[in-house]
């Protein structure tokens, strides 16, 4: 659907439950949509259970077709539908339609959203583009970018900064698939001379067949962050024949110089916890480690296809890739890690704000927010300004950390307020908690079991005076050092061990 | 406008449609339920679209701890449906250790789970006998394919009568005031009751999943919602009588749905005034400011709630607005009968839904406002017409008097932003239009 929804004049015919047509929300709220997706639902009920969903679906096939008049037809089964076995692919072939007809194959009880995307994108390619003629001389430089849909995160201006950053370079930017095209335009992809991978995810699997019908070979590096958008643009132009530059210009990086300013400084080892789709979370992990300092203390991701790429990335950071679709899953390893920062989707936004970590968005599924009206991409050096400003804003600002260290009672600016350019949130009310009053730091609530008697009263009074943000850390850490070291109960000496043993 | 209408005008142009429909399935009642019956958690068993849809749906609001789940069926409990059950059995352990202060489980079927014919009351039945007395497990079907948008409250509150005990017919007529109503609508309600001398009163669904009392042949009940056809039959097979009334919608219908709760318990009409003028006086004067914008308006409904006959009639009576189509996804002949002998003569009435074949009727019509669902709305304000997102009713403080300015504000405001927005009329000057 998202795919069709990307495209013009694609039609997609499902058969599906009444209900599914909640689907068309994502565009026309989430996205704010000014037209219908491209989406004829079949919308069967009880009444219709048996063999008449077939001619129901034929019907509406047909009507379809007629009313829209499409280029090219995507028929398909939603869960429900695939239950009943009525073979939309064979039902539409009986009609004659005069136009190309997709069957698609999508086992909705294995498989997600985004593996049907990569897949409907392929399918419909191969629809458009089989059994073409590439012409003699294609020139060198000519790409197409594949990847960008509808509902993608950001990918309406990621497109737009990219094809900037490489007409800027010289390269002729020809077909971007799915997003905007037609299939006429699918049919033009093996006019240019290679394919340009933008999102992995949904484009691969197609690259791949390209790369084998008409030898295109095609780049999948995704330019997100300063120093894989400057090698993205040397493997670009590379690849188009056109000479290496001795340094390749940065117009616009602010990242750079933002984050090498002083008043960036506090931001070194932060520890944050990054979970999201691949691209994203893998791209994200980079920028944090390598472009802002911070320390990567998780990575995972939701997407089972991509869970080589996650694991290699996340052992050049020491660590084990969280690789699971359960959020629940996904809040203990953040209870785990103790983050200073959470860069994950709308689900982990949850998660923080329970346990009032601070949080920014960095991959789909995300909300309305997420879908803004200013041009805010990810990718390119415009990118890396906006990731630079959206990670750092939820942060405590630098100078507020230190006085919240030094001073703890003021009346309205105190322990686990948060920053002064930020809301004053109250804590979730009906939130099962065992904060202790006077606690302000949630994260803190997650103690080993019987923890209460490790500690003495002054220590644990003393530990209250670790800033908010880190308390959580310094208890487990004193907590593993007493165990290591057979200490109970744990005394302010302990602690101030501890702090010695595991200084950063 | 209180021209005598012949009974038979709006029954006589019911237009019966079946195509594609644009409506919400019935699982989507869980986003205001699961607020407002604080110790219950619904677990949706379905697919990854359930789950889909509920995060879209209710995604906007950051819950630290929601009270609703799905549990995804696989590929795997497709294949054989003894460790389906298992499975179920296993989540409900792991959500009932993680979130001990549930008191009442409610097992949502889904359409994957009704197709393959998973059967839910008994695995409801068998958890029952686990997990009581701590936590009641029940369940209900909020599937596409029996069920649009507010029917899954309907099937709810079903669940909950079916597990009412029984009354004795000898017990004192007590009223039971059926369909979920926001908390502050539902305590000015109490408020009248108390002050008509009606007491005894029990709102279904109530805040908490205490049982309700016993119902019985003494009990009688009243509808706050138009779409309760099943919570009915169901108090109904108890010996329950209805009273039948207009929804209190408008001051016009809060009025006729107190009188009939009045009439029923033998109210005087001195104490019925006196408990009711000066609420009814606020309620007149609230609507009087919105009238303006709303006089001669012609409004054009596509289906989505039940709800639309009285909200036309609350419309076209209280703010003389004009109605083209009143569209409502099912039409329960005997409780909306009094809504559609108000409507003026010639309205057209359709029930069910065709939606290509009514968005070019409603384009035909060209109304001055469109109420209809948000998979249509921005589609048809792009087109240079103004819409009214239906959804808002269900999650807004509408009924009764105190609201009665609010619901004649929420079909105003598009109107108004409209000529803010487009004459370059400042907020201040529409401002005092109102």
């Amino acid at each position: 659907m998202r795919i069709a929804a990307s495209m013009e004049g694609v039609h997609y015919v499902l058969h599906a439950p009444q209900g599914d047509t909640y689907a068309d929300l994502l565009f026309t709220m989430i996205e704010r949509r000014d037209s219908r997706p491209p989406v004829t639902y079949t919308t069967f009920q009880a009444r219709d259970l048996g063999a008449s969903t077939a001619d129901i679906f034929k019907l509406a096939c047909k009507e379809a077709v007629d009313r829209f008049k499409p280029s090219a037809v995507l028929v398909g089964a939603s869960c429900t539908a695939e239950l009943l076995q009525d073979d939309p692919g064979g039902l539409a072939k009986t009609l004659d339609l005069n136009i190309p007809v997709v069957p698609l194959e999508l086992p909705s009880y294995q498989k997600k959203e985004t593996w049907g995307a990569a897949e409907t994108f392929y399918r419909l390619v191969r629809a458009c583009a089989g059994n073409r003629q590439r012409p003699d001389n294609v020139p060198a430089n000519s790409c197409n970018i594949l990847g960008p849909t509808s509902l993608g995160f950001r990918n309406r201006d990621d497109v737009r900064e990219i094809t900037a950053l490489l007409t800027s370079n010289g390269l002729d930017v020809r077909v971007v698939a799915p997003l905007g095209a037609r299939p006429e335009d699918l049919a033009q992809l093996p006019d240019a001379a290679f394919n340009i991978v933008l999102y992995p995810e949904i484009a691969e699997t197609t690259a791949r067949w390209l790369q084998k019908a008409y030898g295109m070979p095609f780049l999948s590096r995704v330019p997100i962050g300063v120093g894989e958008t400057r090698l993205f643009v040397a493997e670009a132009r590379a690849m188009a024949g056109l000479e290496a530059e001795n340094e390749v210009r940065q117009d616009g990086d602010r990242l750079t110089w933002y984050s090498r300013s002083i008043d960036s400084t506090y931001l070194t080892g932060k520890r944050v916890f990054i979970f999201g789709d691949a691209t994203h979370a893998i791209a994200a992990a980079r920028i944090a480690a390598n472009e802002l300092g911070f320390q990567v203390c998780g990575l995972g991701t939701y997407m089972r296809e991509f869970a080589r790429d996650a694991r290699a990335a996340a052992k050049e950071y020491g660590l084990d890739a969280l690789i699971t679709d359960d959020h629940l899953v996904v809040e203990d390893a953040i209870i785990e890690a103790r983050p200073e920062l959470v860069l994950g989707t709308q689900m982990e936004r949850h998660i923080a704000k329970r346990l009032r970590v601070p949080c920014a968005v960095i991959s789909s599924p995300v909300h309305v927010q997420d879908f803004p009206a200013r041009y805010s991409p990810q990718m390119g050096f415009e990118g890396a300004n906006v990731i630079f400003d959206s990670w750092v804003h939820p942060l405590m600002m630098g100078l507020e950390e230190h006085l919240l260290s030094m001073f703890r009672d003021d009346f309205e600016f105190n322990d686990g307020a948060t920053a002064s350019h930020l809301h004053a949130h109250s804590p979730a009310t009906g939130a099962v908690s065992d904060a202790k009053a006077g606690d302000g730091s949630v994260s803190d609530q997650i103690t080993l079991p019987n923890a209460a008697s490790l500690w003495t009263d002054e220590a644990e009074r003393e530990l209250k005076k670790v800033p908010f943000f880190v308390r959580g850390k310094a208890r487990r850490n004193t907590e593993t050092f007493a165990a290591d070291n057979g200490i109970h109960p744990i005394t302010v000496e302990t602690l101030y061990d501890a702090k010695a043993h595991f200084a950063r | 406008m209180n021209q005598p209408v012949s009974p038979n005008c709006a029954t006589g142009s019911t237009i019966r449609q079946r195509g594609q429909h644009e409506v919400f399935c019935g699982l989507t009642s869980i986003i205001w339920l699961h607020r407002k019956v604080q110790d219950a958690f619904f677990l949706i068993v379905g697919s990854r679209t359930c789950a889909h849809l509920m995060q879209s749906a209710a995604g906007v609001m950051i819950f630290s701890e929601p009270r609703f789940a799905t549990a995804i069926m696989e590929e795997r409990d497709l294949a054989g449906m003894a460790d389906m059950h298992d499975e179920l059995d296993a989540v409900v352990d792991k959500l009932l250790q993680r979130r001990p202060d549930i008191k009442m489980l409610v097992l949502v079927g889904s359409c994957p789970s009704e197709v393959i014919k998973f059967d839910l009351s008994k695995a409801a039945e068998r958890l029952n006998r686990v997990h009581a007395p701590n936590h009641r497990v029940l369940c209900y079907s909020g599937s596409g394919i029996e069920t649009t948008f507010t029917q899954g409250e309907d099937n709810f509150l079903t669940a909950l009568v079916n597990e009412a005990p029984r009354a004795p017919a000898r017990n004192p007529a007590k009223l039971i005031v059926a369909g979920c109503l926001p908390d502050v609508v539902e305590d000015q309600f109490a408020r009248l009751f108390e002050d008509m001398g009606v007491d005894g009163v029990e709102f279904l669904p109530g805040r908490n999943s205490s049982a309700m009392a016993g119902i019985g042949p003494a009990t009688r009940f009243i509808l706050a919602q138009p779409y309760l056809g099943a919570t009915a039959a169901a108090l109904e097979s108890r010996g329950a009588k209805r009273i039948d009334a207009l929804f209190p919608l408008g001051e016009e219908g809060t009025t006729a749905w107190l009188q009939a709760i009045a009439d029923a318990f033998g109210v005087a009409e001195d104490r019925f005034e006196a408990a009711t003028a000066a609420p009814r006086k606020r309620a007149q004067a609230a609507l009087k400011a919105y009238r303006p914008w709303l006089d001669g308006r012609r409004i054009f409904f596509f289906p989505d709630s039940q709800l639309e006959p009285s909200l036309a009639r609350f419309l076209f009576r209280e703010t003389g607005a004009d109605i083209l189509e009143v569209g409502s996804p099912y039409l329960h002949r005997e409780h909306a009968a009094g809504e559609l002998a108000l409507l003026p003569p010639g309205t057209s009435i359709s029930e069910g839904q065709d939606v290509d074949l009514q968005i070019d009727r409603a384009r035909a019509s060209n109304p001055d406002l469109i109420v209809c669902g948000m998979g249509l709305a921005n589609p048809f304000e792009a087109e240079g017409r103004l819409t009214k997102w239906s959804i808002e009713f269900a999650f807004t403080p509408i009924q009764g008097y105190e609201q009665a300015g609010d619901l004649a504000e929420l079909f105003v405001r598009p109107l108004k932003r409209h000529s803010v927005l487009s004459e370059g009329l400042g907020i201040k000057e529409a401002a005092s239009c109102s």
